[in-house]
């Protein structure tokens, strides 16, 4: 879209950036909570151009990241049976379970595919009858209606072989958790433009109201995200926190009812356990009675994986802000982007991975990289 | 966590049948052309409208004018940031 | 001789099915008399200058994509590791490992690439090896290509010769490869106008180094791991620091939105017909317009430039004035969803 080029334009974007570093009073502390904020901070070095004084902080916004290890060892109990194939977004093929990580599957002999839609999986069991397409459904509230809307045409098509591990997760109970701990202290949130353009921004007011917190919905473009950001900065001046969208052109107030009666035709609510942060009450999605027959764990007999504390990880502590990256025991040790434990060092631009790469590199000891699967 | 990128649609096909012939668009940008499944967007896009798109669905249809309305309300704002820096002893 | 449909454990074997793929299938296609002698090995004759040597396997999937194959790829990229040292290639050797099962059109159609590829170049095929692996132990072909030249002593250039001040150009548009080959797995349509950029080098670096007095301190082409890899090495190995400036990257319209689509960075993807072109910022401009005047080298541009530094590190300037660090891939890319 010709448009998406203007909101990189430096034209829009010096102004705010000089805007931003004349309206900070004192010290904040924004977090965001969307992986792809995250990206897009790193990828237009937003960081370089933002006043000291402006500390941004990664929240558990990646959905890969925070899927506990239980389940991806799940995937893998899927992925190692012969009839199985995972058909999974990129995303996931490298984060690690309790050993290895779907990667490490596909070496050893498993079927683990690539899809850019979970539409794709759906063709594939089409494709290959004789085959069971498992689908991980990891992803946010962007991403669930996507699950749903497949589920329904795989009933409506009267498929036996296709199959999910319900994965996802939902924001609002996650950001009142994150909220409610005393021991994070930030000003101000960067809302998920596009989990926002499904919940409606309105789901903030009850986080902004009941914790004085500053909200401001955003979109991924970096006028989009300086917008955010300023947005942020003069709410927390003037004392008014509430809720500001800032991506008019993709969210409403009360969102896309379209999307969201998909979620709940689906899904139902759950317990959901998060990679590094423990077990948040109803911020998980399950598959509802009438389409169990798609659940995997159940039609594959895969045993629930117990819940497993990552040793030593401090990840939780890491994502409130309350230890730098260097202060965690298993940090560039045991705990490196090539082997990631935690949330924080399993994305690419996770507190910790990111740290590790602007720190750079001390040592010079032969890094082990693993073989780029080919393009020549 | 929601890589999502708008493109616009060029075409709508099937609506058929809901089953073995659904409804899609066919979005298009820079020569670039992709099938998008239409069940959970806001609206059903006319030809020549936007549709965001994540993970091969539109999660959001807009107009030209909603996309320009934003993208001019940022360029009012840079304006008026501009021109205010320039007025000696401006308070920010 | 009797066109079999696929490729069987008889063909690799060295007896008669072996010598009627040879002389019905590569024969008639790979044209050079050294091969046709088929002697254990080639006799090249003899030349003055340094001997350059390189090699390379060629695993791709899919086989077949827009702008190539890995029958050219095969070709073209042994050319270019010679290029890239300054050397002019002289010859090339293809050893294929068949997969039982390969379909006999499919390894004719490859063949036939690798023929015009390596005419095209002018650097002929002298030498050659087949061999068939049960099924299962081959994803269907694997090449190697090995390649000799011959590189003048005026010439030295090498990673380790990047020097504070010098201009990095790059000679035409990024990511065109990488992105064909992942859009191909990604299922999506790409209209025509992105397709591998695969094409030998050498001739463009042949016409560079001619008029070059030295200012050429470093060749490279970006391929596994992209422009960024490359420029890491690059830095590292010389021991300085690189900035490349995002507005001045060539990169098509159409690649940047497929590359938007499913989350790839253009600057990690791989090149298979670019190189980099690290040079005297005094003759930056000359070079350039040289680079551009030749086919191969129409969208080159100026990126950015060497500086001072001993940590290798590569920045980027962004879009909007921001800086970000530019480190080495570490694994494959990946497409993304969050």
């Amino acid at each position: 879209m010709k448009c998406a080029d203007e909101f990189r334009s430096r034209e829009i974007t010096a102004p705010l950036v000089e805007e931003i570093a004349n309206s900070l009073r004192r010290p904040v502390r924004i977090m965001e909570v969307c992986g792809t904020h995250t990206m897009s901070i790193f990828r237009h070095g937003i960081r370089s151009l933002l006043p000291e004084g402006i500390t941004l902080l990664s929240g558990p916004g990646c959905p890969v990241c925070v899927t506990p290890a239980s389940h991806i060892d799940a995937f893998l109990a899927a992925a190692d049976l012969p009839q199985v194939t995972i058909a999974t977004f990129g995303d996931l093929i490298r984060v690690p379970g309790a050993e290895r990580s779907l990667a490490g599957a596909r070496a050893s002999g498993a079927r683990v595919e690539i899809v850019y839609s979970p539409m794709d999986a759906l063709t594939l069991a089409q494709l290959e009858p004789e085959r069971t397409v498992l689908f991980p459904a990891i992803g946010f509230e962007t991403t669930a209606p996507t699950i749903a809307a497949t589920i329904l045409a795989a009933e409506r098509l009267g498929l036996t072989n296709f199959l999910i591990i319900a994965a996802g997760k939902t924001m609002p109970h996650a950001l009142e958790a994150l909220m409610a701990d005393p021991e994070l202290r930030v000003d101000g949130l960067l809302c998920p433009g596009h989990v926002s353009a499904i919940i409606g921004s309105e789901a903030y007011r009850p986080l902004a109201d009941r914790h004085h917190l500053a909200c401001a919905v955003a979109g991924f473009e970096p006028a989009d995200i300086l917008s955010g950001l300023l947005s942020l900065i003069r709410q927390i001046n003037e004392g008014r926190p509430g809720v500001d969208n800032c991506y008019t052109r993709v969210v409403t107030a009360e969102g896309n009812s379209r999307a969201q009666h998909l979620i709940s035709e689906v899904f139902a609510p759950a317990d959901s356990e998060w990679r590094g942060l423990g077990t948040i009450p109803g911020s998980g999605l399950v598959l509802r009675e009438q389409y169990r027959r798609f659940d995997g764990m159940e039609q594959l007999a895969i045993p629930v994986q117990p819940v497993r504390e990552l040793k030593g990880c401090r990840c939780g502590e890491i994502l409130k802000g309350r230890l730098l990256p260097p202060d965690c025991p298993l940090y560039g040790t045991a705990c490196t982007p090539l082997q990631p434990i935690g949330p924080c060092m399993v994305s690419n631009e996770g507190t910790c991975a990111a740290y590790f790469r602007y720190s750079g590199r001390k040592t010079s000891t032969a890094r082990q990289e693993p073989k780029p699967l080919s393009v020549s | 966590m929601c890589l999502a990128i708008p493109m616009q649609v060029v075409e709508l096909k099937g609506g058929g049948d809901p089953l073995l012939d659904p409804q899609v668009a066919l979005v298009e940008s820079d020569g670039v052309r992709k099938e998008i499944r239409l069940e959970m967007a806001d609206r059903i896009p006319a030809v020549g409208e936007y549709v965001i798109i994540h993970a091969g669905f539109a999660i959001r249809t807009l107009t030209v004018e909603d996309a320009e309305y934003n993208l001019s309300l940022m360029r009012r704002m840079a304006e008026v940031l501009e021109s205010e820096g320039r007025l000696p002893g401006a308070v920010p | 001789m009797k066109t079999d449909s696929i490729i069987s454990l008889d063909h690799g074997s060295g007896g008669l099915a072996s010598q009627n793929l040879i002389s019905g299938l590569f024969l008639k296609y790979l044209t050079c008399p050294q091969l046709r002698d088929l002697e254990d090995c080639a006799m090249l004759g003899e030349y003055a200058g340094r001997i350059a040597f390189s090699t390379d396997s060629y695993v791709v999937d899919p086989l077949f994509f827009p702008g190539g194959d890995i029958g050219s790829l095969a070709v073209h990229g042994t050319i270019n590791d010679l290029a890239m040292r300054g050397a002019r290639p002289l010859a090339l050797s293809l050893a294929l490992i068949i997969e039982e099962g390969f379909s006999f059109a499919s390894l004719e159609r490859i063949i036939a690439s690798v023929a015009r590829a390596s005419e095209a170049a002018g650097v002929a095929i002298v030498t050659g090896d087949t061999k068939v692996v049960p099924k299962g132990k081959a994803d269907g072909l694997f090449v190697n290509t090995t390649g000799i030249g011959l590189a003048s002593h005026r010439h030295d250039i090498s990673v380790k010769k990047a020097q504070p001040g010098d201009a990095v150009i790059i000679s035409g548009t990024l990511a065109d490869h990488g992105i064909t080959i992942m859009s191909c797995q990604a299922g999506i349509d790409l209209g025509g106008d992105i397709e591998s950029d695969t094409q030998p080098l050498h001739r463009l670096v042949g016409a560079l180094l001619e008029e070059d007095a030295g200012l050429v301190h470093v060749l490279r082409d970006p391929t596994r791991g992209g422009l960024a890899t490359t420029l890491c090495e690059i830095a590292q190995s010389s021991g300085v620091d690189i900035v490349v400036e995002e507005d001045r990257l060539p990169i098509r319209p159409s690649v940047s939105t497929a590359c938007e689509m499913i989350g790839l960075d253009p600057l990690y993807l791989a090149n298979e017909g670019k190189c980099i072109i690290i040079c005297d910022q005094d003759g930056a401009e000359d070079i350039l317009q040289l680079v551009r005047r030749m086919p191969e080298g129409r969208d080159a541009a100026l990126i950015g430039w060497v500086h001072e530094g001993q940590d290798g590190r590569v920045s980027l300037t962004t879009r909007i004035g921001g800086s970000r660090l530019l480190e080495p891939l570490t694994g494959q890319p990946l497409p993304r969803i969050c």
